[in-house]
């Protein structure tokens, strides 16, 4: 008899060997963690308790879990794996594929209407604000950071620096000299390209891990830089205060020159919610717009071939530099205008929003959302911010594991599983088919597995 | 012979393009040295290219071939030596000296040019010397379309139609004339390597041989005067290989394009090139027209893999 599994069938003993590691592992590791605790006792004193039971139990857990894994799990894996495609996809399929962008961008268009017919005007100020704005402005994060990473191939793990730029940048300006919203937008986008440029000219010469490594310390540095450059920006205390948007000269305020009053109707914040919500939307429509003719246009194409081989660019005349630093340029822009329209819905900004876990969120959605796709991205948004906040509405699951259980506590936790699971089914992300830019007679999507990611 | 009025009107398309007369010099390489820590892998080589001919580049493995067209591309900066390519009349040659002690990268001159290789970064040989090149393990796209990659090979005319992006974006119809146009330049090339069929699907995706004239006609997308191949045939069954004759002599002569060509398949070097170099561990040993090189003893020497002295040994052997 032949050891190893033939396919289909499973191999006991490495399961259970498998299972047998595991275990030993996991104690090791909760044996400090979790098998004591320091207690204060009565005396004031510090000692040491053991948690045996709550010890034992997690580390069976784990066991039976990676048991559970190898014989469950895995032949559902491999069957998911071995289906065969269908050679012509279904009906529904076709129908989702062609009117899915259409439903969504009609849905977002309407979404504030339909939340205020549902949940009231009081009600809706949560949804419109918490859900539609926090998503639109990482689905545009998302799609800015897109096309230095999913298009030009570039591993960036300092976008958020260009984020915090732009809100910097907003806040400052406006504070020092009063500009409107409407002339700060486009500056702070080129305060962020300007920046972008800035680092990418000395940078844009390393490639893979050294791009990635270099990135995220320029991220560290702007933040840094913000807290520490306190006559400027206030440290860490922020900058609060901050002249929000008006709607084209007329404040959304309880006073007589206000949006309220000029239309003749009662003041409410909810107005400037709905203004705040579709000023995002249209900014990530413009970043979409963008981003699609771009790509269409002979400088998206060479940042595509940038990704797939930079020597055969260089071999047709390319000038990579340039063409990496426009990628570079223009994914900045658009977190400059993300930012400073962050910093005009929340009138106050500090160092904190701009940490690296920003960066790897937005990192994050455009890598589940499949690298280079628009839609994948946008959806990979509502996935992973969505789903944060709706951590936050889960107060039921109090009842039933306590009333000392904060959710919000376990989102990271989810947020590894669901990123996880995603990678497992879909190592290429949501959409992983490129849709190409040009065509003679049939435009036919590519599949990922011919897609180069890039190597910085 | 070809008939005179043939002529007339072949070099009436060269005068456009920028090119010069057939048979004058149009690339000239001189003292080429390139090292390697102590390798020296092409040592003091000279040799001329001549508009619109066949030069083929001959040698064993590891002779240093590839080498030298990665310094004549810009892909490696040569430790010596000096590399000319001119652009039109051959006159322009007699500025040689004196643009090499300008230190600049080149002159242009009453539409003619002539640059100094060695000093250009790689991008720049191909955008403004004109030289397109191929690889030896082929370099495609994978991920795009035929289609695509023959239109990234037009990214410069296409950058500066679309005004550096600026028309482009507000989607001008200068621009979109022009997309038009270079979409229909690669549909020539695709009609002439006969992959028209193949357009829409992913280059990754095309037999070996596909990928072969695939890269050929991106080469020549870019509008080269001189075009470099590095072992275009390596891998091809005989009839494709037979194409590719075919093909390689298409672009001689409909469109006055030199060649530059590195093969080991000596019965493509032999059929169509006009004039053969062959080098051995980094030195030219041999230099003429192919059946002068194909009967020369040190050519067969390095060939077989024997030492000199045993040379008229092997020769005997041979029957020479
Ligand atoms: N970048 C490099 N660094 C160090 N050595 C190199 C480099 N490129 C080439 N060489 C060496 O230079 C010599 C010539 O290599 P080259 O690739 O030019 O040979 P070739 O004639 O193209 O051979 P083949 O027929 O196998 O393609 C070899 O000994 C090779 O190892
Ligand atoms: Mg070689």
């Amino acid at each position: 008899m032949r050891e190893g599994a033939a396919p289909g069938r499973i191999d006991t003993v490495a399961a259970l060997r498998d299972a047998a590691i595991t275990t030993l592992l996991a104690f090791g590791l909760f044996l400090p963690l979790i098998g004591f605790q320091t207690v204060v006792n009565i005396r004031n004193e510090l000692v040491l308790d053991t948690r045996w039971p709550l010890l034992f139990g997690i580390v069976a857990a784990v066991g039976v879990t990676r048991l559970a894994y190898s014989f469950l799990f895995v032949p559902w894996l491999e069957r998911f794996k071995e289906r065969p495609m269908a050679v012509t996809p279904p009906v529904w399929l076709g129908l989702i594929r062609d009117w899915f962008t259409p439903f969504a961008i009609g849905f977002v268009i309407v979404y504030p209407v339909i939340v205020i017919a549902t949940s009231g005007w009081g009600g809706a100020l949560k949804w419109v604000d918490n859900f539609g704005i926090q998503i639109l402005i990482y689905v545009m994060l998302g799609w800015g950071l897109n096309i230095v990473v999913g298009l030009a191939g570039l591993l960036d793990l300092g976008y958020v620096a260009f984020y915090a730029v732009g809100a910097y940048s907003y806040a400052l300006l406006a504070k020092e000299f009063g500009f409107s919203f409407w002339i700060l937008l486009p500056l702070a986008g080129v305060m962020s390209s300007f920046w972008g440029i800035l680092l990418g000219f000395p940078v844009l010469r390393l490639r893979g891990d050294y791009l990635a490594i270099v990135t995220l310390a320029f991220g560290e540095i702007i933040r840094i830089v913000l807290i520490n450059w306190v006559d400027l920006t206030n440290g860490y205390a922020g900058i609060s205060g901050i002249p929000r948007p008006s709607f084209f000269g007329l404040p959304f305020d309880a006073s007589d020159e206000g949006f309220a009053a000029t239309f003749g109707l009662e003041f409410s914040p909810i107005y400037r919610t709905i203004f705040l919500y579709y000023l995002i939307l249209a900014l990530a429509f413009l970043t979409a717009f963008v981003t699609v003719r771009l790509r269409r246009l002979p400088v998206g194409r060479a940042w595509e071939a940038l990704r797939e081989d930079e020597i055969a660019c260089r071999s047709l005349g390319i000038n990579t530099t340039n063409t990496k630093l426009t990628a570079f340029a223009i994914g900045a822009m658009f977190a400059g205008f993300a930012g400073s329209f962050f910093a005009a819905r929340q009138g106050f900004i500090s160092p904190e929003s701009f940490t690296f876990l920003e960066s790897a969120t937005i990192l994050a959605i455009v890598v589940l959302g499949g690298m280079g796709s628009q839609i994948g991205v946008a959806v990979a948004a509502v996935v992973m911010i969505g789903g944060t906040e709706i951590m936050r509405e889960l107060e039921f699951l109090k009842y039933i594991f306590g009333p000392s259980f904060d959710p919000t506590q376990y989102r990271m936790l989810l947020f590894g599983f669901a990123m996880v699971t995603i990678m497992v089914l879909r190592p290429r992300g949501l959409v992983s088919t490129r849709t190409p830019s040009v065509f003679l007679k049939e435009r036919k999507a590519i599949p990922a597995d011919m897609v180069k990611e890039g190597h910085g | 012979m070809t008939p005179k009025s043939g002529n007339q009107s072949s070099d009436e398309v060269m005068h456009r393009h920028g090119m010069g007369a057939a048979g004058d010099v149009l690339l000239r390489v001189e003292h080429l040295t390139m090292r390697f820590g102590g390798l020296v892998a092409v040592d003091d080589l000279s040799f001329e290219a001549r508009q619109g001919e066949i030069t083929a580049l001959i040698g064993p493995n590891g002779a240093g071939k590839t080498t030298v067209f990665n310094c004549i591309t810009g892909f490696y900066k040569p430790s010596e030596g000096r590399m000319g390519l001119c652009h039109g009349d051959a006159a322009i040659w007699s500025e040689l000296n004196a643009l090499t002690e300008s230190g600049k990268r080149g002159i242009r001159k009453d539409g003619n040019g002539l640059y100094l290789l060695e000093r250009m970064p790689d991008y720049l040989v191909t955008q403004d010397a004109r030289v397109a090149r191929t690889f030896q393990n082929i370099r495609l796209f994978p991920g795009m379309t035929v289609l695509e990659n023959l239109l990234v090979a037009q990214h410069n005319s296409l950058m500066l139609a679309s005004g550096y992006t600026l028309f482009g974006i507000f989607g001008l119809p200068s621009y979109r004339r022009a997309e038009r146009a270079s979409i229909d330049r690669a549909r020539d090339w695709l009609d002439r390597v006969g992959l028209i069929h193949r357009a829409d699907d992913p280059a990754g995706d095309l037999p070996y041989g596909d990928q072969r004239r695939l890269e050929i006609a991106r080469a020549m997308c870019t509008d080269p005067v001189l075009l470099c191949l590095d072992e275009p045939a390596a891998g091809l069954n005989p009839r494709e290989s037979a194409q590719l004759n075919e093909l390689l002599l298409g672009i001689g002569n409909d469109h006055g394009i030199s060649i530059l060509l590195i093969e080991h398949d000596m019965s493509v070097v032999m059929e169509i090139s006009d004039h053969v170099i062959v080098l051995d561990y980094g030195v030219k040993i041999s230099d003429g027209a192919p059946d002068a090189v194909r009967n020369d003893p040190k050519v067969i020497a390095a060939y077989l893999g024997v030492a000199d002295d045993e040379v008229e040994k092997v020769e005997a052997e041979v029957g020479l």
